[in-house]
């Protein structure tokens, strides 16, 4: 296959846009494309101050590289989760981020989740309802909360995640299956800013898992191929399997999907809450961050709990 | 001599001859969740595999955590 743009051997074959390019063409297109989508959606504007989540996986590290070639002053945030899986899972994900950021003369802040809130995110799943099975519960909670705290105390203007089509349509098909219409109305490309909550962006998020991967690969990018030992059979892996079977019938599938939603949520379909005005929010009573909760939010709930528990367990053995 | 698809710590034996799309629909695959490489070069799936070589299929599926949206 040859690449539309100059002829020579295609790298990739985009068949839902009916495009193939090569290396250099691809190299190209990616952040060309990444700055159409956030002009398209306001994700930014160029001065804004930005705080990249990176876990040292393709999409983050991918999106970073692009944010930093497109001229944004971005820096990035690796959170520690103490995950092993008999892989070293988390130790090598945040040797691939720091040498990253070293290598693109880039600032990397390193939460540690051990260290700072104190038990690794296994720990936590162990000491808690929320996932003694899977701790990707305990884990999702603590993420959001510690990418939003590290945000507004750094005084970024937004937060920006490597969430890619693929998770997208995935989040998209998981809702509509149960249809949780609170998620629907605050899933997009922006969640806007307000209130105590960081403005959130996703600039892949019009890009196929495969293409960040691509891209990944042709900028020589080293990243963590192996997924999260507490991934596998997880059900956001099961709907991309789903989707992927159908994309394979009819390229451009997951994309239609993702954007009739879109559209379909432009013109009202979820009405979308206003997060700053949301009369049920109030700050936490320990971390401030706002919540719907009584008192504490839901972090710091889980986090005394698993603490009290962990100390009980100590103390006992 | 056939040629050799490696995924996942796995190695497969796959007909020479064939594009590496056929190769994959046979391995139960799903070419979508792959990038194929021969040599560290990424590949197009149209491309035939050839006798004696090794292609390296690159995972693209991740997943876990919920995301972001929620609040």
């Amino acid at each position: 296959m040859k690449c539309r743009k100059c002829g020579e051997r295609a790298s990739i074959n985009m068949r839902q846009h009916k495009l193939a390019l090569c290396r250099e063409h691809y190299l190209d297109w990616l952040p060309a494309q990444t700055q159409r989508f956030i002009e398209k959606y306001a994700m930014l504007t160029p001065g804004e101050k930005i705080l990249v989540a990176v876990s040292g996986g393709k999409d983050s590290l991918a999106l970073w590289d692009v944010l930093d070639r497109l001229g944004y002053a971005a820096d990035g945030l690796y959170i520690g989760l103490g995950i092993d899986g008999g892989i070293d899972y988390s130790a090598e994900s945040r040797r691939r981020a720091q040498a990253f950021a070293q290598s693109h003369g880039l600032t990397l802040h390193v939460h540690d989740v051990a260290e700072i809130e104190g038990a690794t995110i296994p720990e936590a799943a162990s000491f808690t309802h929320r996932g003694r099975q899977k701790p990707c519960s305990v884990c999702g909670l603590t993420k959001r909360h510690v990418m939003n705290r590290f945000a507004l105390d750094g005084k970024y203007d937004v937060l920006a995640t490597g969430h890619n089509l693929d998770d997208e349509a995935a989040t998209l098909f998981g809702n509509t299956l149960t249809w949780s219409t609170g998620f629907l109305a605050r899933q997009g490309p922006v969640l806007p800013g307000a209130g105590g909550l960081a403005r959130k962006v996703k600039p892949f998020c019009r890009f196929y898992e495969r293409e960040t991967a691509a891209y990944a690969l042709l900028r020589g990018i080293d990243y963590i191929d192996d997924e999260c030992p507490f991934a596998v059979g997880a059900t956001s892996i099961a709907h991309k399997e789903t989707l992927n079977r159908l994309e394979a019938d009819r390229p451009g599938t997951k994309l239609a999907f993702y954007l009739a939603f879109l559209e379909a949520k432009r013109k009202g379909a979820f009405p979308t809450p206003v997060e700053g005005g949301r009369s049920d929010l109030h700050a936490c009573s320990t971390c401030g961050q706002p919540t719907s909760a009584p008192e504490t939010c839901s972090f710091c709930r889980t986090w005394d709990s698993i603490r009290h528990r962990k100390l009980h367990t100590e103390r006992v053995v | 001599m056939p040629a050799k698809m490696r995924y996942r710590d796995q190695t497969y034996e796959v007909p020479t001859g064939i594009t590496i799309r056929d190769a994959l629909i046979r391995l139960q695959i799903e070419p979508e969740t792959v990038l194929p490489t021969r040599d560290g070069e990424l590949l197009t799936d149209d491309e035939q595999v050839r006798e004696g070589e090794t292609i390296r299929l690159v995972r693209v599926i991740s997943g876990g955590a919920p995301g972001t949206d929620r609040r």
